[in-house]
């Protein structure tokens, strides 16, 4: 093997940069693509021709109900499943061809963080740090490094297998980052942990964003809207929707809608006048007020208050609704249907 | 290669790790010793060698060698960490061989200190120690022939359990495949040619031809193959069932 292992992407940076420039593309750096990639098992089509592209600076969220397709997405990522079909580069290395040069870009946590468990968090740091060609004192601070960005300093000398679940995955996530990989692909990073743990561990994956591109998998939501610059939901081994966060938001039937709180009587008197407003689709009456739908698109938030005005002493409260992207998810992966959101009072 | 060796040295560690490598090494060593003087008759024979001591070494490596290989493999798959090794830089067919030769080097230590047997019998007569450094050389061979064939079995199941049953009872396939038991089975129908193919993978038979005093070529040969031939199998089996 002639491949040192701190072999800089530059090269197939440079390679990819150029391919992008001239699709007028700008600055960004592909740093992962993946294209119609599809897995069988048996008769269970796992991915089905999924295909996406993640630049510097980008943490992608990766969501979808249990037995999607995410995991089996990310182990064809990272090289530890062959696809039936498609392909997948890392840093524009062909994980099938160049795994090797491939996986010395990845920082891979596979699903539940698996570590050898008769190792010490150091012994084991230690071990993948042989494995990615580390040695001495190069080898003593990247290891010094992986354990303060995850807090592992007072475990680090206990087997593994007696830690809490929570030092375990930052054990695991430590495995990952050893090595600072321009890519990283992480198989829920928050699963299992405590609030204050999963803040530590989103604070730690947005201060690395700017350097590298990011995979995270998960279907926890308000952690897409916490850290993800970009959402791909996919279902039953389909992507069925790709998008920042808050575009997603855009595609639930409440986005936009307005809630007003109001006495019974004040939602029988302003129902009529706010359905002749321009670009209201629908009001709804719901048990604590009332729910005016716009045309998608429109923002009536402003005509709804003139509207409104001269019964402003019934009314409690009054305020635009964004859509949750829980909502989106469960239409989009079959779980619910716009009318199901609808029906959904605020809360 | 750094990534064979790292592999290789975490798994010779991981014996030492757990008591496995002591259990092991005790009941290895006491075994050896209750089958060279009870059933081998060491002291009775009046002769300076260690043929008793040799001669059970097939059937002690077919009960203990599965110990020592079914973890290789099933542990990684049942607790996922299999998905880690194989997402580092490293070929699957360089971590089937460093994990293969942790599990050989572990037995050679454990055939190693059997040394005072040799010590022994040095002291009680004037053996040829060449028979026994072949017989040494040999042993350790069979022992290589016995872990490939337990690695690649560990590599098929998350269960170690069902690892050590497998191998053990394909390990039993080669020992007594050049004894009657086998071989009355195929006499009756089968070829001569094939009768006599299956008697020579006997890991028996060449084990007794180098434990005669010639290092045999043919046999030590034998055993490279059976080694090369199960590994080969390991890698394709690692490939095929890291999905499930």
């Amino acid at each position: 093997m002639n491949l040192s292992p701190g072999l800089p992407c530059k090269s197939a940076k440079r390679l990819v940069n150029l391919t992008i420039q001239r699709k007028g593309m700008g600055g960004m750096t592909t740093m992962i693509a993946i294209e119609g990639l599809s897995k069988t098992f048996g008769p269970i089509k796992a991915v089905d021709r999924v295909s996406f592209q993640v630049a510097r600076g980008e943490v992608l969220g990766f969501l979808g109900p249990n037995g999607a397709g995410k995991s089996t997405t990310m182990k064809m990522l990272t090289g530890f499943l062959p696809p039936d079909e498609g392909r997948a580069t890392v840093c524009g290395y062909d994980i099938a061809t160049q795994p090797i040069a491939a996986k010395r870009h990845l920082g891979y946590m596979p699903e539940g963080a698996p570590a050898y468990s008769d190792m010490t968090p150091r012994g084991f740091l230690a071990f993948i740090a042989d494995m990615r060609g580390f040695s001495g004192a190069d080898k003593r601070s990247r290891i010094a490094r992986a354990a303060e960005m995850t807090n592992l300093g007072h475990v680090l000398e206990q087997p593994i297998e007696t830690l809490s679940r929570g030092y375990k995955r930052r054990v695991g996530l430590a495995q990952a980052l050893l090595h600072d990989p321009d890519v990283l692909v992480l198989d829920e990073p928050t699963d299992g942990l405590d609030p204050n743990q999963k803040h530590e561990v989103r604070a730690l994956i947005q201060e690395m964003a700017p350097q590298k591109a990011i995979v995270i998998s998960t279907h926890i939501l308000e952690e897409v809207e916490a850290i993800c610059s970009r959402a791909l939901i996919i279902a039953s081994g389909r992507v069925v929707a790709d998008g920042t966060p808050a575009e997603l938001q855009a595609r639930s039937p409440r986005h936009n809608g307005i809630v007003i709180k109001c006495s019974k009587e004040a939602t029988a008197a302003l129902t009529p006048t706010l359905r002749q407003i321009a670009g209201v689709a629908g009001v709804e009456i719901e048990p604590h007020g009332l729910f005016v739908r716009s045309l998608p698109g429109l923002d009536v938030f402003d005509a709804v208050r003139v509207a409104t005005r001269q019964r402003a002493m019934d009314i409690k409260e009054i305020r635009q609704e964004h859509g949750r992207l829980d909502d989106v998810f469960r239409v989009l992966t079959g779980g619910a249907t716009d009318a199901d959101i609808l029906a959904q009072t605020a809360a | 290669m750094n990534a064979l060796c790292t592999v290789y040295k975490r798994e010779l560690a991981a014996y030492f790790a757990t008591p496995l490598a002591y259990v092991f090494i005790v009941i290895f060593l006491a075994l050896a010793g209750a089958f060279t003087f009870f059933l081998g008759n060491f002291f009775e024979r009046g002769q300076a060698d260690l043929s008793p001591f040799f001669l059970f070494h097939p059937w002690l490596y077919l009960l203990l060698v599965p110990a020592i290989s079914m973890r290789l493999w099933s542990e990684e798959r049942k607790s996922g960490t299999v998905e880690l090794l194989l997402t580092l830089p490293l070929t699957p067919s360089q971590a089937v061989i460093a994990k293969f030769l942790a599990a050989w080097s572990f037995a050679g230590i454990a055939l190693a200190l059997t040394f005072p047997l040799w010590i022994t019998v040095n002291y009680l007569g004037k053996p040829d120690n060449g028979v026994i450094f072949a017989s040494y050389v040999g042993s350790f061979f069979m022992a290589g022939g016995y872990l490939a064939i337990g690695a690649c079995f560990s590599a098929l199941t998350k269960n170690q359990v069902i690892a050590f049953v497998l191998s053990a009872v394909v390990c039993l396939l080669f020992t007594v495949s050049g004894t009657s038991l086998v071989l009355n089975f195929f006499t009756g129908w089968a070829p001569p040619g094939v009768v006599e193919a299956i008697s020579s993978l006997s890991f028996t038979a060449n084990f007794e031809a180098i434990s005669k005093g010639v290092l045999d070529a043919v046999s030590i040969v034998f055993f490279a193959s059976v080694i090369t031939l199960f590994l080969f199998a390991n890698v394709l089996l690692v490939n095929l069932y890291k999905a499930r």
